[in-house]
């Protein structure tokens, strides 16, 4: 670097003062412009960072933290030390193994239904089709309802009373009123409707955008094979799309884990114990009701972070299913 | 004296605008920061400098901004209680922050209270939280019992009591309270062949409840076709259990629910209303309810003052004259609630001032004359404003002096700092299941302690 600015002074000496000025402010600039390059794009993606740790990494080591105190909603600065007893008293918490086990049905029998048929909607959309760009816009439809809208016609849809309208449905066929709410299984199956009905249009279409990037060769060679169409879906769409199809298994079980808003406001806001029973109670709702209705934050973090390390195991299993179908493919 | 912030900040950049755009933008930040920070006690050197910048003619001499937290459809803004206020006292102008559902304002309202920021100038409190305030939280809350013009003599004594913590300190002031009756349908007990008379149905249950519900098996006996006697069986145990002396805690706040008399009654009589099949199986304030309502598909609830717009709300203009109200078998107090003020406020003076005034017994009659919230004011039964109130849709019924007499008759119940938990758990994992899904009274009572106390185990 300084040997060529060494030799031009070298040539031409009796400017020298102008010249080293000049060297001066080009080094200075050149400096500029490489400190411009090198940090400037740290700067532009900071603000996200900076949120991030303000709104995402700081209540997260903050939860951690309070996780190991008693503390209480009256007095959230009035922090007690005790250790890992808030994890531990979850072992024996009925309450908490429930919800658990709750979270776990609603989440398959709410995720498994949702993903297939979103699949097979998908596959339906990727036909030509007349007016294609209205059934995609009217498919996402369900996911941009808020979840508040929806539930509450879903919860007038599984009222106890003849009224409802799929008691109304059921007596048409002469099947007898269900008590969908009071029900452990029913109300399990209601709430997971919510979400099946506001969640596949949604998977449907990443399932279409997957599809759409699939080779049309691979179908006209299969349909040269004779293969029908049900025998090109299962044996060229579906490979071909393992990997969004992990994807979606991933963010499902995430949302599912997660579960909250549905279970909240289908006993109509009552109270966050999810039934009588506590039939239909999940994790997310659990955890709402120690800390913002048993005032209990400290137990509250202690299940925020339980939810949080097996959502971590989650992801660890899913990475293993990632590279073994990677490697079988 | 009381610039607003805003305008200060204002000019505060305005002043800044030839520096170059970041200082601008660092001025702007340094003046909210700056204005967020000082106190309206530091603007009092302000006027003489604030006249010369000239501010662009706003308008004329500052207004202090009282601000009032509430939950729900409070009431005092729709009575008109505000704006009289501004009326009478110019200087002042008043806000209201209204959160739909208490159980989302109390939470808020508590972390702001330990915060000592983003609170109100006052803020509203519900009967089943004050006990927490007053139990724990009274040292970050005005003294509003030495307030000019606050006079306890003129409250009743258990509703000043509620709004009292232990060294003496009153708190919270009292608006409304919910003394109990039963309001009952004319035309259904008439087919059933019960007296339609509010004061022989009053004397079918007078001071026993189980009198009460011996008069539902009487009108199941001939009732009409798909109709009940009450709405539910939570309703039931909730009513009775206000009516006794001790229901939670005992006088010396110490947790006795297990083994309350009064609880004990209040579970065991719903269970069996439960049973005997005299309930529409209704949970209170939900859309089925309501519905019910409009159905006419039961024929009594017990009502405070209070219910008496819902149910006409909901009912309808077709149930004209066919509701009335009677006495309960033993009055209690369902609901109501109280005015307090923080000590990190920034008005406080001027706050505890607008609270005293609107619970006085005069705000508080015409609060029960536009809003039939019941005045917690003993001196405001005489006004004619209550003495002389009947309901047009109740059938004329003289509400005023139904419910002072059950006012004056409700007894003076020790409340403590979790009521409001227990009792929405004995209902909702407790008598629900009794009354919705037939579960066994004792099954359901273990699940409901269970429940309780996970909740008050901290």
């Amino acid at each position: 670097m300084d040997l060529p600015s060494d030799s031009r002074t070298a040539v031409a000496p009796a400017p020298a003062v102008a010249t080293a000025r000049d060297e001066r402010r080009r080094a200075r600039r050149s400096r500029r412009y490489r400190w411009d390059v090198r940090f400037s794009p740290y700067a532009l993606i900071a603000p996200f960072f900076l949120f991030f740790v303000a709104f995402g990494l700081f209540p997260l080591l903050y939860t951690g933290w309070a996780s190991l105190h008693r503390v209480e909603l009256g007095a959230p600065t009035d922090m007690e030390w005790v250790g890992l007893r808030n994890f531990s008293r979850l072992l024996d918490d009925d309450f908490f193994w429930n919800a658990l086990r709750n979270t776990f049905t609603i989440g398959l029998i709410s995720t498994v239904p949702q993903l297939l048929m979103a699949l097979g909607l998908a596959h339906l959309l990727n036909y030509r089709l007349r007016g294609s760009m209205f059934f995609r816009v009217a498919i996402l439809t369900p996911y941009a309802t808020s979840v508040a809208a929806a539930t509450l016609v879903f919860v007038l849809m599984f009222s106890r009373t003849d009224h409802g309208l799929i008691n109304w449905g059921l007596g048409l066929v002469g099947i007898d009123a269900v008590d969908w709410q009071n029900g452990d299984w029913t109300a399990q199956l209601a709430v997971s409707a919510i979400v099946i009905w506001r969640w596949t249009g949604y998977n449907a279409l990443i399932y279409l955008a997957a599809m759409q990037a699939i080779p049309h060769d691979l179908y006209e060679s299969a349909a040269l094979d004779g293969a029908s169409r049900w025998q090109q879906f299962l044996h060229v769409t579906v490979p071909s799309l393992r990997p969004t199809i992990l994807f979606t298994c991933v963010v499902s079980t995430i949302g599912a884990t997660q579960l909250f808003g549905e279970p909240l406001l289908f006993s109509q806001g009552a109270s966050p114990t999810g039934g009588s029973d506590h039939q239909f109670q999940t994790l997310g709702l659990y955890l709402y009701e120690q800390g913002w209705f048993n005032q209990h934050l400290g137990r509250a973090s202690a299940i925020a972070w339980t939810m949080f390390l097996i959502l971590v195991l989650i992801g660890l299993l899913n990475w293993a299913v990632g590279r073994w179908i990677r490697k079988s493919a | 004296m009381r610039h607003s912030r805003s305008r200060r900040t204002h000019d505060r950049t305005r002043y800044r605008t030839r520096t170059p755009r970041t200082a601008v933008v660092l001025a702007a930040v340094a003046a909210l920061a700056g204005g967020a920070l000082t106190g309206c006690a530091e603007d009092s050197d302000d006027p003489g400098t604030g006249g010369s910048s000239g501010g662009g003619g706003g308008g004329g001499k500052g207004k202090t901004t009282l601000t009032i937290g509430v939950f729900g459809a409070f009431g005092l803004q729709e009575a008109g209680l505000y704006a009289e206020y501004e009326r009478l006292h110019p200087d002042i102008d008043i806000k209201q922050n209204s959160v739909q559902r208490n159980e989302n304002y109390w939470p808020a309202l508590l972390t702001h209270l330990s915060s000592g920021s983003g609170l109100s100038d006052i803020q509203a409190v519900e009967v089943g939280n004050v006990a927490e305030l007053t139990g724990g939280h009274a040292d970050k809350l005005v003294d509003l019992g030495k307030t000019p013009g606050v006079d306890k003599s003129a409250y009743l004594g258990w509703k000043w009591k509620q709004g009292t913590a232990e060294g003496g300190r009153t708190i919270a002031l009292g608006t409304d309270i919910g003394p109990t009756g039963i309001c009952y349908r004319k035309d259904l007990f008439k087919k059933a062949g019960l007296p339609t008379d509010r004061e022989a149905v009053g004397r079918l249950w007078a001071g026993d409840w189980d009198k009460y519900l011996r008069a539902g098996e009487r009108f199941k006996a001939k009732a009409p076709e798909g109709t009940a006697f009450v709405d539910g069986a939570t309703g039931v145990m909730a009513a009775v259990h206000a009516s006794g002396t001790q229901k939670f805690y005992d006088a010396d706040g110490k947790l006795v629910y297990k083994d309350s008399p009064a609880v004990k009654e209040g579970w065991d009589l719903a269970a069996r209303f439960a049973e005997a099949g005299l309930t529409a199986k209704l949970q209170q304030f939900q859309p089925s309810w309501d519905q019910a309502f409009a159905n006419g598909s039961f024929a009594t609830v017990t009502c405070p003052p209070w219910m008496l717009g819902y149910i006409k709300d909901k009912a309808g203009a077709d149930a004209k004259d066919q509701w009335d109200v009677a006495a309960a078998p033993k009055p209690g107090n369902w609901g109501g609630s109280f005015l307090t003020v923080p000590e990190a406020g920034e008005h406080k003076e001027e706050a505890a001032k607008l609270a005293a005034w609107l619970t006085a017994p005069k705000q508080q009659a015409k609060l029960f004359d536009e809003r039939a919230s019941f005045p917690s004011a003993s001196a405001a039964y005489d006004l004619p404003a209550v003495k002389d109130a009947k309901n047009p849709y109740f059938g004329g019924a003289p509400v005023g002096r139904i419910f002072s007499r059950a006012a004056e008759g409700v007894p003076v119940q020790p409340i403590g700092p979790k009521d409001g938990i227990i009792s929405q758990y004995l209902a909702d994992t407790g008598m629900l299941g009794v009354d919705q899904k037939g579960t066994s009274p004792d099954k359901a009572w273990g699940r409901a302690v269970k429940t309780i106390d996970n909740a008050l185990d901290q």
